[in-house]
């Protein structure tokens, strides 16, 4: 009986330990680099991670002030304050699902640049990504690279020598606290309807942005 | 039937063997040797076959590897134990036999044996390890909600932690009374001494464990976002996690069937003479109608949760209303199961309760036929209520009023159970034993959960409740103040039989008044935040509802201190203080408490003829309920010589 | 086995049952009251639309029923703790009363027949005067509610995790509020695009499922101008606890100016729309992979 009690009680506590380790992982935040009046966000978007655990899974990856990328989707961003993000595109279009995400939806002036020239919207079968904090009326949709272009990235992290578009956009921030951001393109390859794997995952195309 | 093997006498070893010699056999180390081998040689298998299917490759999860995986692992696990034994033997020409080689000492509850009352106690082993598990996932998700925004655990893993305690929980509960105490005294209580299929009822126990480490093991594969009903096409696009709860979940329905089927054929076909249907315990009548449930609807689980396997595998799309099929038909054939499964987690609980009452009021069971009229009802009835789990989903709305009809008339069964109860304890000589403690309890518990039921069975009142926690609040009434508290009622009622110790009586109370109150400020207070407009399986909630939430996390966390209370008090009696039980320490007039303690391995020397029922408490010149050549008790209180 | 009248029958059983039935009348009546006319009015879900003021009513009933049954249950256990113990040292049984006769008879027909009165005055709820109670009622509603003007259609579009509304007599614009007037028969069509949803604004006390390839119909009726908050109720994955925003009940001037408003806002979106329609199985040009 001693044996049998000992023995469960080693189990429970190796399981308790087990089911405690998966709580505990979490990607690493991530802060903004400073800039003038506010933060500067620099992600980029990966068509493949190339990488361990899901070398073919779509990601986002952000860059932290001394330039190094990191495989991370929470970020810290001043509050009260203008946050400017430029997210180097990678990915080829995939297209939206929902057309109306289209549309430039809450940044300064509802607008976005793309490799230079302002668009208010995007034709919806050019988007490869969105990048999008609903709880602050953020939507943004991302152009993809050409199918044809050359020199594509699909290792991660990608170079500027590689073929990508350049999109910045900038939004202001209010009180603190803790957002959800997400991507709205089904941009998932191989799962039914785009939704699976990386779009449900925190640390590829889901994250946090926290206004501290 | 031939009893020539139970009469072969069995050769003793000369002496012991070193116990690294006792390790080798058909046992649990050879069970999770080969499971582990089986899981790698599957899964190598599964990624052999999917060269060059894109929908597996390119999305970085194998499904068909997962599942040929635990497929596997699982025939590895069976085989290491020994059920392939028995087919080959007879493939090869051996004569047939009721039972393994039953060696005496405590290496049987490791390995495939034939003793109901051996299959009793590894479920109950196996079933309190696995329930304190999930308990444990529910404290993980009440400390999440002492706040209104997301701190402990991000989403991904809050949805996991909410759908491992809800499968878990399900998964376990669905046999928590049927397997320790239905195979355990089921056979006894009809005079009996096995059950029909012993070897099956082996492997139904032996299909649990791997259920709940596959299941556990979703955690290491992403978790799993869907909640314990799984439904598609979520289930569809879900990670790996998802694939550990598919065939988890679908072990325990195969499981269930056949502890149901073994359940029907042995009360059926193996009872005692004398043992008319009138006579029979009300717990074995429970158990009976529970079977039905389980034959019936555990099948439809299998099969649903077989399509969603399809779709994530080859591409089928039973569920994918782009491609043809329809999100109403998982819906519809998961309630199908489901709404019996819930009513499989009652019914036991009833005869429970029931079985125990008149023992501690000293009183017959009040109103036997209308007590075994009420579990058929329900049994029958459970079957026409699925869709009230889908009012207000677009379901066709000339069917809205029959579900409510239907639903509002299966409180009508379970109405009698109620007048049962409360007939046996009127003018009764009520003793407040720990059992009986449990059982009152049970009534006032599954009252607030039936009424809640009559909301909910309502349908412009569901409108607004349903997937709030209303519902949550009622159906944890009905299962844990329910099927729980019956579940701990025949823990202490009958394990000083099983074991021959008896429980500290003092922790014992502890514990019932711990849970009784600490369950009740839990649970009552989330049918207000679920009026108040919150829903389900969320981690983020209006801030005007934290000091209700902050109220229920208490509770709840000192309601898992006085589960530590009772498994502090089962290591306690059972390990360290060992204090023997008398054969009858309840002066019961069922026929298990007749038995000496242990129970023999046969249990009954000769067939016992049974000569009245057992509930013929005060009723002068009643027999014994069988003439077993033993001190047993009539009536009266005062055991016979 | 003997059948037992009731304990009516002993001489001990009767002062027992009536002192207890008149205990039970009067907490009854008490509770009664207090639920009717104490918590009745703040009874949830509140009367900010018609169906909530009809599902409080209903709320409202099945607690007055109830609290009879409840108390009826409790003060029975409560007094059979109290007056029944075994009292110390003797160790005798009870009288062997078996059940059975009237009582059993009356109990069956009693609880029959309040519960089939439930059904049929529920059933005559959501069909007669609550007209749905703002439940999702799948395309082709049986309950519908009339007003002086036609219903105002409002699509309640679900996806993994956002609403999106549009309003196909505004030529079919997309918004990511919703706002509706006041006065007015709103018919919701609620619908996924991808995994079911359920489309819950609480105060308005509506809800409905949103399932892909269904056009899931509810109707509200909401009384006066002001925000309601929307969740969803079913479980959608990742964010589905976040799938949370605010609508607005205005009044038809405020109403009318809003959806100009949105129109003009969302113009360069609309263009790219599919045409309005029940049900959507979006496929976009290029699927990745």
């Amino acid at each position: 009986m001693l044996a049998v009690a000992g023995a469960t009680a080693v189990a429970v506590v190796l399981v308790a330990l087990y089911v405690a380790d998966f709580l505990a992982a979490n990607p690493t935040p991530l802060r903004a680099a400073p800039a003038p009046r506010g933060a500067q966000l620099t992600l980029q978007t990966v068509a493949s991670y190339g990488h361990d655990p899901h070398p073919d899974w779509v990601s986002y990856l952000a860059r932290d002030a001394s330039g190094a990328w990191h495989h991370t989707t929470i970020f810290k961003v001043p509050a009260h304050a203008l946050v400017r993000v430029t997210v180097y595109q990678y990915d080829t279009a995939t297209g939206l699902r929902n057309p109306f995400w289209s549309q430039v939806r809450g940044t300064v002036g509802s607008t976005m640049t793309v490799n230079g020239r302002t668009l208010h919207a995007l034709p919806p079968d050019d988007a490869s990504h969105t990048f999008a904090i609903p709880e602050l009326g953020v939507s943004v949709p991302l152009k993809g690279v050409g199918d044809n272009a050359p020199n594509q990235c699909s290792v991660a992290p990608c170079t500027l020598a590689q073929a990508h578009t350049t999109v910045t956009f900038t939004f202001r921030t209010g009180n603190p606290g803790r957002f959800r951001w997400q991507c709205f393109v089904p941009c998932a390859a191989a799962f039914v309807f785009g939704n699976g794997g990386p779009m449900q995952s925190i640390g590829w195309m889901d994250g946090y942005v926290q206004v501290v | 039937m031939s009893d020539v093997a139970f009469d072969q006498h069995m050769p003793r070893p000369a002496a012991a063997p070193p116990w690294w010699r006792r390790l080798l056999g058909f046992n649990l180390l050879a069970a999770f040797l080969l499971g582990i081998g089986g899981w790698f040689f599957g899964h190598w298998i599964g990624t052999r076959i999917t060269i060059g299917m894109d929908s597996q490759l390119g999305t970085d999860q194998n499904d068909v590897a997962t599942f040929m995986g635990f497929l596997f692992a699982v025939f590895g696990w069976l085989i290491g134990l020994g059920f392939l034994n028995y087919p080959l033997a007879r493939m090869l020409g051996r004569p047939p036999s009721l039972r393994e080689k039953e060696e005496e000492g405590p290496g049987r509850y490791f390995r495939l044996c034939t003793d109901h009352k051996v299959v009793g106690m590894q479920y109950f082993v196996t079933i309190l390890l696995f329930f304190l598990i999930a308990g444990l996932n529910a404290m993980f998700i009440r400390a999440e909600l002492l706040t209104p925004k997301e701190k402990l655990w991000n989403a991904n893993q809050y949805l996991s932690l909410v759908g491992l305690h809800g499968t878990m929980m399900l998964m376990m509960m669905s046999a928590a009374i049927l397997g320790p105490f239905g195979n355990y005294f089921v056979p006894i209580m009809i005079g009996a001494r096995r059950m029909a299929f012993p070897r099956l009822e082996s492997l139904s126990f032996w299909l649990v464990p791997p259920a709940g480490l596959i299941l556990l093991s979703a955690v290491a594969l992403g978790g799993f976002p869907t909640g314990w009903t799984g439904y598609a096409p979520l289930a569809n696009t879900a990670r790996a996690g998802m694939d550990a709860y598919l065939f988890a979940f679908a072990l325990i329905g195969l499981s269930m069937t056949i502890v149901g089927a073994n359940m029907l054929a042995t009360v059926l076909t193996m009872r005692a003479p004398g043992m008319t249907w009138t006579r029979l315990p009300i717990f074995v009548w429970g158990v009976i109608c529970t079977s039905v449930l389980m034959v019936l609807a555990a099948p439809v689980l299998f099969a649903t949760l077989s399509m969603v396997a399809l779709d994530r595998t080859a591409d089928t799309s039973f569920f994918l209303a782009s491609a043809g099929g329809s999100p109403f038909l998982y819906t519809n054939l998961f309630w199908f199961f489901g709404h019996p499964e819930v009513y499989i987690l009652a019914l036991p609980g009833f005869g429970v309760v029931l079985e125990i009452l008149p023992v501690f009021s000293r009183k017959p069971l009040w109103g036997y036929r209308l007590a075994v009229a009420g579990m058929l009802g329900v049994t029958l009835l459970s079957f026409m209520v699925w869709q009230h789990h889908l009012f207000v989903s677009g379901m066709n709305a000339d069917l809205r009023p029959f579900y409510m009809l239907t639903t509002e008339l299966i409180s009508v069964p379970t109405g009698f159970i109620f007048l049962n109860g409360l007939g046996t304890l009127w003018r009764g000589r009520i003793r407040f034993t720990v059992p009986m403690l449990f059982a009152m309890a049970f009534f006032s518990n599954f009252l607030i959960g039936g009424l809640s039921g009559v909301f909910l069975s309502d349908v412009p009142s569901d409108v607004s409740t349903h997937g709030s926690y209303f519902v949550m609040a009622h159906f944890h009434y009905t299962i844990m103040g329910g099927l729980v508290f019956a579940l701990f009622a025949a823990t202490y009622y009958w394990l000083p039989k099983m074991t021959g110790l008896t429980f500290n009586e003092t922790l014992a109370k502890i514990h019932f008044w711990g849970m009784f109150v600490f369950f009740n400020f839990t649970f009552a207070p989330l049918f207000v935040a679920g009026m108040l407009g919150m829903p389900r399986r969320v981690s983020v909630y209006s801030s005007s509802l934290q000091g209700i939430n902050d109220f229920v996390s208490v509770s709840a966390f000192l309601l898992g201190l006085s589960m530590l209370v009772f498994l502090i008090n089962l290591v306690y009696s059972m390990v360290f203080a060992r204090v023997p039980a008398e054969a009858n320490p309840w002066r019961s007039r069922g026929l298990e408490f007749q038995l000496p303690t242990p129970v023999p391995v046969r249990n009954f020397e000769r067939t016992p003829v049974i000569e009245s029922g057992p509930y013929e408490y005060g009723v002068p010149d009643a027999p014994p309920v069988a003439a077993l050549g033993r001190p047993t008790v009539v009536a009266g209180g005062e055991a016979a010589p | 086995m003997e059948s037992n009248l009731a304990p009516a029958a002993a001489p001990s059983g009767e002062p027992h049952i009536r002192r207890l039935i008149v205990i039970w009348v009067v907490l009854s009546a008490i509770g009664v009251a207090l639920v009717v006319f104490a918590l009745g009015p703040h009874m949830p879900p509140w009367t900010f639309s018609d169906e909530a003021r009809d599902q409080r009513n209903i709320n409202i009933m099945l607690a007055a029923l109830a609290t009879p049954v409840l108390l009826a249950v409790w003060m029975a256990l409560l007094y059979s703790i109290l007056a029944f113990r075994q009292g110390s040292g003797v160790a005798a049984d009870g009288p062997p009363l078996h059940g059975g006769g009237r009582l059993e008879i009356t109990w069956i027909v009693v609880t029959t027949l309040i519960v089939v009165a439930l059904a049929v005055a529920g059933t005559a709820a959501l069909f007669g005067t609550t007209k749905g109670a703002g439940g999702g009622q799948g395309p082709d509603p049986l309950a519908v509610p009339h007003g002086s003007q036609p219903p105002l259609q409002v699509q309640v579009i679900g996806q993994q995790w956002a609403w999106t509304f549009r309003y196909p007599a505004y030529g079919g614009v997309e918004t990511t509020q919703i706002a509706i007037p006041a006065g007015r028969v709103i018919e919701l069509h609620v619908t996924s695009l991808d995994v079911n949803h359920s489309f819950w604004a609480i105060r308005l006390a509506v809800k409905a499922d949103a399932i892909p390839g269904t056009d899931n119909v509810a109707f509200v009726r909401p009384r006066k101008p002001g925000t309601f908050k929307i969740r969803c109720a079913e479980l959608c994955g990742l964010w589905h606890g976040h799938m949370f925003t605010t609508g607005l009940v205005l009044t038809p001037a405020a109403f009318a100016s809003w959806i100009r408003r949105q129109v003009v806002a969302n113009a360069a979106a609309t263009k790219t729309l599919p045409p309005y329609a029940t049900h959507y199985f979006p496929e976009p040009l290029r699927r990745a992979g």
